[in-house]
């Protein structure tokens, strides 16, 4: 045991800055992705609660494929099967737009919930006020849906961090991907384990800080309501 | 002068529930309109359609010579859209059993939110009527409470102010005391009496037989979807004609 500890100790310098690199593209691509979940998710939503089966079915339509294939399948679709149709992306790119797709049918379930959790005499209240459903959307569900929404939004940010991981297999520079090239480059050496220790302590790294926001939002919400 | 409430005809179907049966009804400018009957008679979604929040299967209703709901395009009639049907309710008043006030909003912001997002006020025009209408329902001091803060009671005068900062030309209240503590219904009254006593076009939904017959102009009984009986408070009730009206009354008196 003290031997895996004198190894890390020894390779700690090598290791350790090419892991924090990576995570830099790591924290890259989660936000990046946030972002594209976010905004398309809020889309997702809209169409989902619409009275207009036009908009209603493909959005349900999207969120079943997405949520029923594995993200992997598709940001290989993404990066690789475009590719074939002269689309090309980049590998980062291509990890934005497939796991901020994948995200946003996640994210959009989240937003629905949200806002149908909002009681519907709220609506009409609003409504009789003579608000249309848009201005009672924007002035009376959303504050309140939003407050609802930040717990499960939090934790779909932590998932999206360790998600990150599966874009290693279209070689973006995030943490896996390196460490992986890591361990082949220093095989003899058999330090397989510390890498990936030391891969875990990045990524919790990362998960801790949001896990505590998510508990304070818990607990705010808890007070709120 | 035309009624400024006219129903014609209404009926109104929950898939194979029929629900209101042909309701017809005018009520003229300063009226105030009571409306007693069991559950399930149909009072409510009466009262929901005149606003719209309820689309009626068949039948017409005007505010103020103005079709709710639909506009009449050649001899078709067609559905308004949703800026034209929010404009028409911004002049009709409801005010629901539950309050429904905003739980996110002071009591000053719910009363001052729709002066703001729907007439477009300024926030210090809006928040000043705002203060005066809390201020007329006696509420003025409770004005930055968030509504859980608040009582029954209080919510639904805070519900009240809402309404009547918008100026509506007719006011609807559905079951306005019916989900309070008794000892909180007085206050509740006194605001609707005061209204009344204002010369306001009301129709109240209610099962207080004593405030209605204080404060109405004409009675409707209503069961099943139809009009049963109407006519004035003291006529409906000292004197029913018909049974089914009798069996009601005595079953709400004889509590």
């Amino acid at each position: 045991m003290p031997e895996f500890w004198i190894k890390m100790w020894e390779w700690w310098p090598e290791i350790f800055p090419v892991l924090l690199r990576a995570t830099a593209m790591t924290v890259q691509v989660m936000i990046g992705a946030l972002i594209v979940a976010l905004i398309l998710g809020m889309a997702v939503a809209l169409m989902r609660i619409s009275k207009f089966k036009l908009l209603r079915y493909p959005a349900l339509f999207y969120t079943d494929v997405m949520r029923g294939t594995p993200a992997l399948v598709q940001i290989f679709i993404i990066y690789f099967g475009l590719s074939d149709l002269g689309i090309e992306f980049d590998p980062v790119s291509a990890a934005i737009i497939g796991l901020g797709m994948n995200g946003a049918a996640y994210v959009g379930e989240i937003y629905r919930a949200g806002i149908e959790a909002i009681h519907r005499g709220q609506v009409e209240a609003a409504l009789s006020l003579g608000m249309t459903p848009a201005r009672a959307m924007r002035y009376i569900i959303l504050p309140q849906a939003l407050r609802l929404m930040l717990p499960p939004l939090c934790n779909y940010a932590i998932l999206l961090v360790k998600d990150t991981a599966i874009i290693s297999t279209i070689a973006a520079p995030e943490i896996m991907f390196e460490a992986r090239r890591l361990v082949q480059a220093t095989f003899m050496y058999s330090i397989s384990g510390q890498i990936y220790l030391l891969c875990a302590g990045f990524y919790l790294a990362l998960t801790l800080p949001l896990s505590q926001v998510a508990k304070r939002l818990e607990k705010a919400k808890e007070r709120w309501r | 002068m035309k009624p400024l409430l006219r129903i014609v005809d209404l009926h109104k179907s929950f898939g194979t529930l029929e629900v209101l049966a042909g309701i017809s009804i005018d009520v003229e400018r300063g009226e105030k309109l009571s409306i007693i009957g069991p559950s399930g008679s149909g009072k409510t979604t009466l009262l929901r359609c005149v606003n719209y929040l309820e689309k009626p299967t068949a039948g017409h209703i005007y505010v103020d010579d103005k079709l709710i709901g639909e506009k009449q395009v050649d001899d078709k009639f067609v559905h308004l859209s949703d800026r034209e049907l929010a404009k028409e309710r911004a002049e009709i008043g409801f005010v629901f059993q539950r309050f429904n006030l905003f739980p996110h909003l002071t009591a000053l912001d719910n009363v001052s939110v729709a002066p703001r997002r729907v007439l477009g006020l300024e926030k210090r025009d809006a928040e000043e009527r705002a203060l005066a209408m809390l201020e007329k329902v006696g509420l003025a001091h409770k004005a930055g409470e968030y509504p859980e803060r608040l009582s029954g009671g209080q919510q639904q005068r805070v519900a009240i102010a809402r309404v009547l900062v918008m100026q509506p030309k007719l006011m609807l209240f559905d079951e306005a005391t019916s989900a309070l503590d008794p000892e909180l219904i007085g206050e509740v009254l006194k605001v609707i009496r005061e209204l009344a006593e204002e010369g306001r076009t009301m129709v109240m939904v209610t099962h207080e037989i004593n405030f209605a017959e204080e404060i109405s102009d004409r009675v409707i009984f209503m069961d099943d979807g139809k009009i049963v009986e109407e006519g004035p408070p003291h006529e409906i009730f000292a004197n029913p004609t018909h049974q089914r009206t009798r069996e009601f009354l005595r079953q709400i008196i004889d509590r």
